[in-house]
């Protein structure tokens, strides 16, 4: 199938029709996939570029979590008595910063990408999906090296290390989707509305509050607890500590926070795709 | 007869201009206007469709290239040559009508697209070519020849911000030079890197147009097109003009630009988000009687209007002239009046002026490019054969002489004549001696 769908995108007896394009039509997924070299290229790139000409390279990577898990030790746990559901507050708050950090890193660089990118959108034809996928998918080196820090204060904590931790991989799986959802819609929406580049921090720290990374999500009353899975950050984050520090899942959470994380991905996508066209007359 | 490569049946394609941008041109225009009606912006967004211009960048566009065959695209400024490879290359799709492409389309619309500086040499290989649309098979299969081409081997593995210019622009060049595809597009990339340089990439070129692959090639290089080109296609304001045979379509277009309303270029399609830039170029004659022509004794004014949107800024304007060949003539900046260096522009519009004195060029065609620079290296716009100008004959009135002066340039020397001293002595020398005799 590969080859065949070389032959389609790259081959010498392809046939491109090229004619206007309207209204809504979903992700071409062959075509995407013929062009996956490309989004490897241009994650390796974002990967490469990160971290050069820095003293610490990918030791930033883990020194930013880090920090931030002792600043809220500090402030949330020790000073406000922030309460953990009876888990030691550092490692509470980082199984939860994980998804968290790499959520924001996501939409905030991939919000930023395609105008980032000007120049490769008006000069060649490529998916431009690929823009904001490769900025999501960038992150994910810096996720799997944070990672390993948890799994080293679950050692020193003695918590967790239980079967749920097979979860992690699913749970990893819909925050990837949430943040593409954002993400493309993000990239999108600023390539016309210029505002979104001052929007997005803004949108990343509003979001901080009604995510239960700080603050557990049983320090709400229960029968409103499922508004707060309405966002779908509370469910995937909640569901990361479960996995990690072996909580029990809250499985009708979970169900609404993944409905709600794939319909964002699709609604992103779909605009994405309706908007792609216009890119390079408006970037 | 085979198949055609390219069949573009009826290609229409419309840009929206900005009218209502246009007015105010200013941060404290724009902070003022915003602090008045602070919703007006909003509601310009919803009523976007009657206020914004429409234009059409083509008109009706029909055209069919055969397999192998090397087509020129011609036309002035914002005739729609970009416009068309934009389409074909499918960065922005098409208003109306439709092309059929066969075959495996790459666009070399400049070098070195996706280049980063922190990265090496042979890392950016691999991510311009990927770009480019090769697979990593075939970059590792040609890499060796990227290398050797480009010539820079030895730095193959530092960073290409440490590259010098001409470094840079080879090894972009020699990426693009090896794209496996069966039609190419090329824009002005041979505007890059020195003569020798470009003489090494009209070679490639050569080449690959000999090579039985489909070239589209826009360019303002007459000589080059003439030389690489089957055949053309001339574009005016956004219609297809002249299509065939090269040698002819190049006659239409000089016989459309010798018609001497290039004297005055308006640009319409301008950025307000740019720092500046060029809004009118226009040509005067300083001469005493009515004829808007230019003779070779006619001293003439180049008067750019430029628009400065930033503050405080140490902008100039520098101007390129070509002969016909497209051999540069002479290329000047207003910075090299001590004067006018280092002046700070304000926001708004300015003038400058460059006096071209009279007897300097023959009669000939000209062609001027015109662009804007920032504290004197950093180029923020530039217009290529924005304007172009003939230059008419003036026959001295001479008896007895009736040919063309021969010469790129035609100045008024200075002749005088006196007797030598040496001459009398040495004939006194002669005829004392023979005297003797």
């Amino acid at each position: 199938m590969n080859s065949e769908v070389e032959e389609k995108f790259f081959g010498h007896n392809q046939e491109t029709i090229i004619q206007p394009t309207r209204g809504w039509r979903f992700l071409n997924w062959r075509e995407l996939w013929a062009y996956r070299e490309l989004l490897w290229v241009l994650t390796a790139r974002d990967v490469k570029v990160r971290y050069k000409q820095t003293v610490l390279g990918a030791g930033w990577a883990i020194l930013r979590p880090f920090i931030t898990m002792l600043i809220f030790s500090v402030v949330f746990g020790k000073l406000a008595n922030m309460p953990s559901d009876g888990f030691p507050y550092p490692v509470f708050v980082y199984a939860a910063l994980l998804p968290w950090t790499f959520f924001t890193a996501a939409i905030s660089t991939s919000g930023g990408s395609l105008i980032g990118s000007s120049q490769l959108v008006s000069k060649v034809y490529f998916p431009r999906l690929i823009i904001p996928l490769s900025s999501v998918g960038a992150g994910l080196i810096d996720l799997l090296i944070s990672t390993v820090i948890l799994l080293c204060m679950m050692l020193y904590y003695d918590v967790g290390w239980t079967t749920s931790l097979f979860a992690a991989p699913l749970l990893l799986l819909f925050v990837i989707f949430a943040a593409l959802g954002v993400g493309t819609l993000l990239s999108a929406l600023t390539v016309k509305y210029r505002d979104f580049t001052h929007i997005t921090p803004f949108l990343v720290q509003i979001w901080l509050y009604v995510t239960p990374v700080i603050f557990p999500v049983t320090l709400v009353p229960e029968q409103w607890q499922w508004v707060l899975y309405l966002n779908p950050m509370t469910g995937l984050v909640e569901g990361f500590r479960s996995a990690f520090l072996g909580k029990p899942f809250d499985i009708l959470g979970l169900g609404i926070s993944f409905s709600i994380a794939l319909a964002i991905f699709f609604i992103g996508v779909a605009y994405f795709e309706k908007v792609e066209r216009r890119f390079a007359d408006i970037i | 007869m085979s198949q055609p490569v390219i069949k573009a049946e009826s290609l229409w394609k419309e840009y929206a201009v900005g009218a209502l941008q246009s007015q105010h041109h200013t941060f404290y225009e724009k902070l003022t206007y915003a602090l008045k009606s602070p919703f007006s912006r909003i509601r310009n967004l919803q009523t976007h469709n009657n206020i914004t211009e429409k234009f059409w960048a083509l008109q009706d566009v029909n055209f069919e290239v055969q397999p192998g065959e090397v087509v020129g695209i011609l036309g002035r400024n914002g005739a729609g040559k970009s416009t068309l490879l934009k389409i074909l290359s499918r960065i922005t799709a098409p208003t109306r009508g439709r092309i059929v492409v066969r075959g495996r389309l790459t666009s070399l619309l400049e070098v070195g697209t996706g280049f980063h500086p922190e990265l090496s040499g042979r890392e950016n290989i691999f991510l311009n070519a990927t770009i480019l649309g090769m697979t990593k098979r075939e970059i590792e299969r040609k890499f060796d020849e990227i290398v050797a081409f480009s010539g820079v081997e030895k730095f193959i593995d530092t960073p290409v911000k440490r590259y010098s210019s001409g470094m840079y622009v080879r090894l972009a060049f020699s990426v693009a030079a090896h794209v496996d595809a069966d039609i190419l597009l090329v824009d002005e990339v041979l505007a890059v890197g020195d003569a020798e340089f470009q003489k090494r990439c009209l070679g490639v070129m050569g080449d690959v147009a000999r090579g039985g692959r489909t070239v589209l090639f826009v360019s303002h290089n007459l000589t080059a097109l003439r030389n690489l080109c089957h055949s053309g296609l001339l574009l005016e304001n956004g219609r297809p003009t002249a299509m065939g045979d090269i040698n002819g379509v190049l006659n239409s277009y000089s016989a459309s630009r010798a018609s001497g309303n290039d004297m005055i270029a308006e640009l319409n399609n301008i950025n307000y988000d740019d720092p500046a830039s060029i809004l009118r170029v226009q040509i005067e004659p300083q001469t005493k009687n009515d004829t808007n022509q230019l003779s070779v004794n006619t001293p003439f004014l180049i008067r750019c209007t430029i628009e400065v949107r930033i503050p405080e800024a140490d902008i100039g304007v520098f101007l390129h002239c070509h002969d016909e060949n497209q051999a540069r003539l002479f290329s000047s900046g207003s910075f090299f009046n001590p004067q006018l260096n280092g002046i700070k522009l304000g926001v708004g519009r300015h003038e400058f002026e460059c006096e071209i004195p009279g007897n300097l060029l023959n009669e000939g065609e000209y062609t001027l490019d015109v662009l804007l620079v920032r504290d004197r290296h950093i180029r923020l716009a530039q217009e290529l054969s924005l304007l172009s100008f003939r230059i008419h004959d003036e026959p001295m009135d001479i008896e007895g002489w009736n040919w063309p002066i021969i010469g790129v340039i035609r100045p008024k020397l200075n002749w005088s004549h006196s007797v030598s001293e040496e001459c009398i002595k040495d004939n006194m020398a002669t005829i004392s001696s023979s005297g003797i005799k």
